[in-house]
């Protein structure tokens, strides 16, 4: 995982609830290898119209969002599908951080392992930063996880919660992986301990 | 180590016998008893190649091909998608290479995980599992702690056997009474993402507690717990008891002889004590749940059949009004439409949702001595070969076929079209999976969920209907 940098880019305005890792990255791309750039996938069906041309109407290419690296939406976004997929076409597309007021679990536990910042700000908080983004298209938004703060051009600054471990692994590119792996024998003492107590599938007969 | 004079919750039970540390920022590695992996595992077994690991303990692991098998033949190589095909002979090398226990294609008990774990009795009481898919949650149904995570942590789980897990909330959703005619587990859970929303219960594991669940099959059980998800749940869970130890005993993989008796004293100490509490509590009445049907492109867009289709103009949240007109647009119907003149072109019976022999024998008790209606296309896949052959062997696939169903192989299949099996764009789709989102069944499909019962009736009458209506005919 590539360290997670402090941003201060145009963000997207995405004004939807419930957004589905289906709508992020459509089943039928799964079985693409990960050498794939999955941003060629990102929102296809919404993006692209059937001949393959960019839908006109779609906020992704707008011109003041070409650069942009932060998407903002509303609840519950990334629900559905474990699909890590969905992260990696995010990612691919160039985005850094999704603020919203909440996220699917399984897409902000993929999102902390790619280097995708899920940031969790207040309902209220998210709607004004949409408001802003909406009358004001390109507006600059600032993501700084060492101080786990977000601020947009005129406006105030909000805090945001991250697990101290996941901030520790962003910010210096580790996965969680390693470490694991460093306490191995945690786990190898676990098992001679249970071994005699506990259930396990048994053995096919 | 929790204080064991306080009284504790099924979850709590199980993830205080499978914490192995805790780190400084609360999260815990959690051990995990079994590990389920599928044809979409490839990129995590491609990140365990990469680091030069193999998994570390294959007797844990356990694997079957679902997503990208064909249903129409056993033949991998008939598959016209390289890419595809590629993916189901992916899990066949990498499970051969690791020593991992694999149900191929040519072995009858290949099938979808949710439906093969419980089956083979590799989904116990008492335990951790996971699996890269979403719908893990179906196992808790056997009272194990169970759900879906990513290829990262699929990758983590082969190399470790844990998973650093935060402690999630608990809610309990207890329903009482007996269920009327025509309502199965299904309406239950579309009934309950109904009233909380696809978010109601992020951060939560559920357990489903009460007369109604505890009056389920096995089955019904499974159904009930698959769903989770969609109410946002880390996931769903129910208590052992006879019900569940009579489904387990003398299936393949689950203890046998003294170690049974030795499980079953265990597993019954497993149950929520009295006085445990929960972060939450929903209660709802059995009696009150009626035939449901989704209508829109979230699964808690739903409404009983006797509803209509809501009217965004009554909406007064300006988000919730766009989000439901956009929904209807996609979904080509018209605000105050009675569920009941929907029209439909595709019926589809299967998945991991309702893909039981429970969930054919429902449906196949309202196809029978009825016909397709005439221009619907109507498939029934079996959740694993075993259910396949059991409904065979109970004339249930002659039923279906006599009705004008297309009897398949067992498969994820439409339910999200990875292995090809499609709903065509516009087309309409009574389906008894688990996810209505847009494009779910391919793009432009319009997916509304129900009951297999629910969409025996729409199969043969051509519309949704109210299944209570032809069950009365056919009682009369």
């Amino acid at each position: 995982m590539k360290p997670f940098e402090f941003l201060d880019c145009a963000a997207v305005p995405f004004p939807q609830a419930n957004v589905d890792t289906d709508q992020i990255l459509p089943a039928r791309y799964l079985q693409k290898p990960r050498s794939d750039d999955f941003g060629a996938y990102l929102f296809r069906d919404l993006r692209l119209r059937k001949d393959g041309s960019l839908e006109p109407g779609f906020v992704l290419d707008q011109a003041p969002y070409r650069d942009a690296r932060i998407l903002v939406a509303q609840r519950n976004f990334g629900c559905g599908s474990s699909r890590e997929h969905a992260v990696w076409a995010l990612y691919d597309h160039g985005f850094r951080a999704v603020i919203a007021p909440s996220f699917g679990d399984i897409f902000a536990s993929n999102a902390l392992k790619n280097g995708l910042l899920p940031v969790v700000l207040p309902e209220a908080a998210v709607a004004e930063l949409l408001q802003s983004l909406e009358a004001k298209p390109g507006t600059r938004v600032k993501v700084d996880l060492v101080t786990q703060t977000v601020v947009a051009s005129n406006s105030v600054t909000h805090e945001f919660p991250v697990d101290p471990f996941a901030k520790h692994c962003l910010i210096n590119g580790l996965d969680e992986l390693d470490y694991t792996l460093s306490q191995v024998q945690q786990v190898v003492e676990f098992e001679r301990r249970r071994e005699a107590t506990t259930t396990r599938p048994g053995r096919p007969r | 180590m929790s204080d064991k004079s306080e009284p504790q919750t099924l979850f709590e039970k199980i993830w205080s016998t499978h914490r192995i540390m805790e780190r400084e920022d609360g999260q815990v590695l959690l051990y995990i008893d079994s590990h389920l992996v599928q044809d979409g595992s490839a990129p995590a077994f491609e990140m365990l190649r990469r680091r030069g690991l193999a998994p570390r303990a294959p007797h844990r692991t356990f694997a079957t091909p679902d997503h990208y098998v064909p249903t129409d033949s056993r033949d991998l190589n008939a598959m016209p998608d390289p890419e595809k095909r590629a993916m189901a002979q992916a899990l066949m090398d990498d499970a051969a290479r690791a020593g991992i226990p694999v149900f191929g294609l040519d072995d009858a008990r290949q099938g979808i995980l949710h439906v093969v774990g419980p089956e083979q009795g590799l989904s116990l009481p008492g335990t951790t599992i996971v699996c890269g898919d979403s719908h893990t949650s179906t196992h808790g149904a056997l009272g194990a702690l169970a759900f879906g995570i990513g290829a990262t942590e699929v990758a983590h789980v082969l190399a470790t056997q844990s998973l650093w897990q935060r402690k999630p909330k608990t809610m309990r959703i207890t329903i009482d009474g007996a269920l009327n005619l025509g309502v199965s587990a299904k309406d239950i859970v579309l009934t309950i993402i109904g009233r909380i929303g696809t978010a109601g219960a992020t951060g939560h594991v559920i357990e489903y507690a009460g007369s109604t669940i505890t009056g389920l099959s096995m089955e019904g059980r499974l159904t009930v717990c698959n769903m989770s998800i969609e109410a946002g749940a880390r996931a769903g869970m129910i208590a052992p008891d006879d019900v569940t130890f009579e489904y387990l005993k003398d299936r393949p993989f689950a203890p046998s002889g003294k170690d049974w008796d030795e499980a079953l004293t265990r597993w019954r100490a497993l149950p929520s004590d009295p006085g445990a509490s929960f972060d939450r509590e929903l209660t709802l009445k059995g009696r009150d749940i009626q035939p449901m049907v989704t209508w829109g492109t979230s699964p808690e867009d739903v409404a009983p059949i006797t509803g209509i289709v809501p009217d965004p103009g009554t909406v007064a949240d300006a988000g919730r009004r766009e989000a439901l007109t956009r929904a209807l647009a996609y979904m080509g119907l018209k605000p105050g439409t009675k569920l009941t003149d929907v029209a439909i072109d595709q019926v589809f019976i299967g998945s991991c949702t309702n893909g039981r022999i429970e969930d054919l024998r429902s449906a196949a008790a309202v196809i029978k001595d009825r016909k397709v209606a005439p221009g619907v296309v109507a498939w029934a896949v079996p959740g694993s070969g075993l259910v396949k052959a059991q409904a065979e062997a109970e004339g249930l696939d002659r039923i279906f076929t006599d009705a004008g169903f297309q009897w398949r192989y067992a498969g994820c299949s439409m339910c999200l079209g990875t292995n090809g099996d499609q709903v065509m764009p516009g087309k309409r789709c009574a389906s008894t999976t688990n996810r209505n989102f847009v494009g779910r069944q391919g793009p432009g499909s319009r997916t509304h969920l129900l009951s297999p019962m629910m969409a025996a009736a729409a199969a043969v009458t051509g519309r949704f209907t109210d299944v209570r209506q032809l069950l009365a005919e056919a009682a009369a």
